[in-house]
């Protein structure tokens, strides 16, 4: 890494410094700070109002499944809502990602360039399409066509307990929850990674083509090596987006606080979810509760986010390391 | 935080606009006669809470300032706790609430009150409907006991011995129950699950509270969200306040508490209402239901929300519009207004405290 103007000479670079220089370095500065001021603000805000519930509390924050924050005694804990949360983006990145990335190879690669740009601009729309539009559709559209999936898969891969169903109801389930989130993620997974792929340079797919490879091999050697550090941080923007998803999620899950591993079965709730439908008939406790557990979906995030970027920092010295 | 509330405020005025053109033609009837009674104050009343009185609060204060020109009440649906807590913060002159104020809250609201104290006057009746979703059967009766069973996953049958018993000339299907109750708290959660817990306590073993404790079933979001599931879903049950049950069309089952299978109607309703015990003291008018009444002919699940204000205290300009408002939302005319839109009309005897109540404020 060489810093730029490292090659300058002095009397040019430092002696005289001019007030547009100035002011600009300052704004973008303070642009640069403001960010992490908020993230305090905000990471302030959800500590300092969770205490109260978080005291009053009588089970385990951590592992109670319960959700009784207003009632006395006061008894709430995460597990619950943490396992349907991870699970339903967990699944909904199994989803999403897969297609997503086809979806931009596609548009990069293969399309012809009229057609590419008309998917490009379709893509980009459904990222626009506002999360309650989808929650509507997942609810009244979506879950009644997904009963005959899911029972087919439990007719079917039943054996495998995350698809067992026994209660022969196939509406509300995580594994609903999880396609609508799926959908909802898969644009922005795919428009990023279009970006992506379409930073490849010319060279490298034109070398691995003149070396004989075929499309696929071209891809492999080429295309995914360069844009691997890229998928990466697409598909982590997409888990971040499926993790804090709420109204959508809202409408169509059962919101039971439950630990159900048979994801086609009615049950579960999200972070976010939780949130959303307790917050009007929450009393101070239950504020400070939900408040609480805001403070963990936020950490959650931070998490998935340091580690993406950890991910795509060890890849990216790899890459330049070859 | 205010500019939130001045866009919720905006919303709420662009949607009972909104309401208002859409039934119109039923209020101009309804109208003429009110009109009259009208004592009108001018000014800006602000009041927030129980999403349960939206309906009505829209249609009252379409036909308020229909009348008074010069007022203007803003009503925001934002859920009781939100509301009792906007009135403690002195943002609203009066809160909608699905439950009188409990024990914790009252310091708070009483200091708000620099002068008085805060009081529940009763304003809004509903009652709560168990409705079904099971083709060709179209009279179902069901106990306490059956009901508790029903909603806690124990009778998952519908063709299950106890439903059988109180409906011996009904088909029923051996089709398993889809149970919905809401997955949002809610105040008609709160007021269900306490009839279950006082008319049924040996089946119902889950406590009473606005966020469902019971193991099973399934949760769907608002009043709106069980009765779309229930119409869409066959053999399933769900409870609602009754107004969405007959916007969606949907049947209500008939509660047999122990005097004999009663249909749920404005005047089975209105007898619960009547048989009410104030637990209030002076003007505060907080009620107690008689959820186990195994009287004849009274329909037990009934609900009532309150306006919570001042009694006395409240700045003279915000005073004389509250008080006029809320002496046209108890007069008779306008509580028989309501009827038609699903609500329980405030039956004559409890009427006549509530409007005393009214008329103390100062």
């Amino acid at each position: 890494m060489t810093k730029l103007g490292a090659g300058v000479p002095d009397s040019i670079q430092g002696s005289v410094v001019r007030r547009g220089d100035l002011v600009f370095r300052r704004l973008a500065k303070g642009a640069g700070l403001a960010v992490l001021v908020v993230l305090a603000a905000i990471a302030g805000f959800l500590v300092w109002r969770s205490v109260p519930g978080l005291r009053a509390n009588t089970a385990n924050f951590l592992t109670s499944t319960a959700w009784f924050p207003d009632q006395s005694p006061s008894r709430f804990g995460i597990a619950a809502i943490a396992f349907g949360t991870v699970v339903t983006a967990a699944l909904a990145l199994l989803i999403a990602v897969p297609i997503g990335f086809g979806v931009a190879l596609f548009i990069a690669f293969y399309a012809p360039p009229k057609l590419a740009t008309a998917l490009g601009f379709i893509v980009d729309l459904l990222a626009a399409v506002p999360s309650i539009i989808f929650g509507l559709w997942g609810l009244q559209v979506l879950m009644p066509h997904l009963g005959g999936l899911q029972r087919w898969l439990n007719d079917h891969l039943g054996f495998i307990p995350i698809f067992h169903n026994s209660l022969g109801i196939y509406t509300k389930s995580l594994f609903v929850a999880a396609v609508v989130l799926g959908v909802m993620v898969l644009p922005t997974v795919s428009a990023i990674s279009r970006e992506i792929f379409l930073k490849v340079p010319h060279s490298n797919v034109e070398a691995a083509l003149a070396l004989g490879a075929t499309r696929w091999e071209t891809m492999r050697m080429a295309v995914l090596p360069f844009s691997r550090p890229g998928m990466i941080s697409a598909a982590m923007l997409g888990l971040g987006r499926a993790l804090g998803e709420t109204i959508a999620v809202a409408l169509i899950l059962s919101a039971l606080n439950v630990v159900n591993w048979h994801v086609t079965e009615p049950g579960g709730n999200t972070f976010a979810a939780n949130i959303a439908l307790g917050w009007n008939e929450a009393g101070p406790i239950g504020l400070s509760a939900l408040i609480a557990s805001g403070l963990v979906l936020f950490v959650l995030t931070l998490v998935v986010n340091v580690v993406a970027r950890s991910i795509i920092w060890r890849r990216a010295e790899f890459h330049e390391g070859l | 935080m205010i500019g939130t509330r001045s866009v919720r405020t905006v919303a709420l005025a662009v949607s009972s606009i909104a309401l208002l053109s859409a039934c119109g033609s039923n209020n101009n009837s309804a109208t003429p006669s009110t009109s009259a009674s009208v004592n009108c104050a001018t000014g800006t009343l602000k009041a927030s809470g129980s999403t349960a009185q939206k309906n009505a609060m829209g249609d009252w204060i379409n036909s308020y300032q229909g009348s008074c020109s010069g007022a203007t009440i803003d009503y925001s649906a934002t859920g009781s706790a939100a509301g009792i807590t906007d009135f403690t913060n002195n943002q609203t002159s009066f809160a909608g609430s699905d439950s009188a104020l409990k024990a914790a809250q009252l310091p708070a609201a009483n200091a708000r009150c620099a002068a008085g104290s805060a009081i529940d006057i009763p304003m809004v009746a509903g009652a709560i409907a168990v409705t079904y979703n099971l083709p060709g059967v179209t009279t179902l009766v069901l106990d306490p006991a059956t009901t508790a069973k029903i909603f806690a996953n124990q009778i998952t049958k519908w063709n299950d011995p106890a439903i059988a018993a109180l409906n011996p000339s009904a088909t029923l299907p051996a089709a398993s129950i889809a149970q919905y109750h809401r997955s949002d708290g809610s105040g008609t959660t709160d007021n269900f699950s306490k009839w279950l817990a006082a008319a049924a306590p040996m089946a119902w073993t889950f406590g009473t509270g606005k966020v469902w404790t019971a193991p099973g079933g399934q949760g769907a979001k608002g009043s709106d969200g069980v009765a779309s599931a229930v119409s869409s879903t066959p053999n399933s049950i769900g409870y609602m306040e009754l107004s969405f049950a007959k916007n969606a069309n949907l049947t209500v089952a008939q509660i047999d508490n122990g005097g004999g299978a009663v249909t749920l109607t404005t005047d089975s309703a209105g007898k619960s209402l009547s048989a009410a015990t104030v637990t209030g003291t002076g003007n505060d008018l907080s009620l107690k239901f008689d959820y186990a009444t195994k009287a004849a002919g009274v329909y037990p699940i009934v609900l009532v929300t309150y306006e919570i204000t001042c009694e006395k205290g409240l700045p003279a300009d915000q005073l004389a519009l509250l008080k006029s408002f809320l002496t046209y939302t108890s007069s008779a005319a306008a509580q028989a207004g309501l009827s038609g839109k699903g609500y329980i009309p405030l039956p004559a005897d409890l009427l006549t405290k509530v409007q005393a109540s009214v008329a103390a404020l100062s």
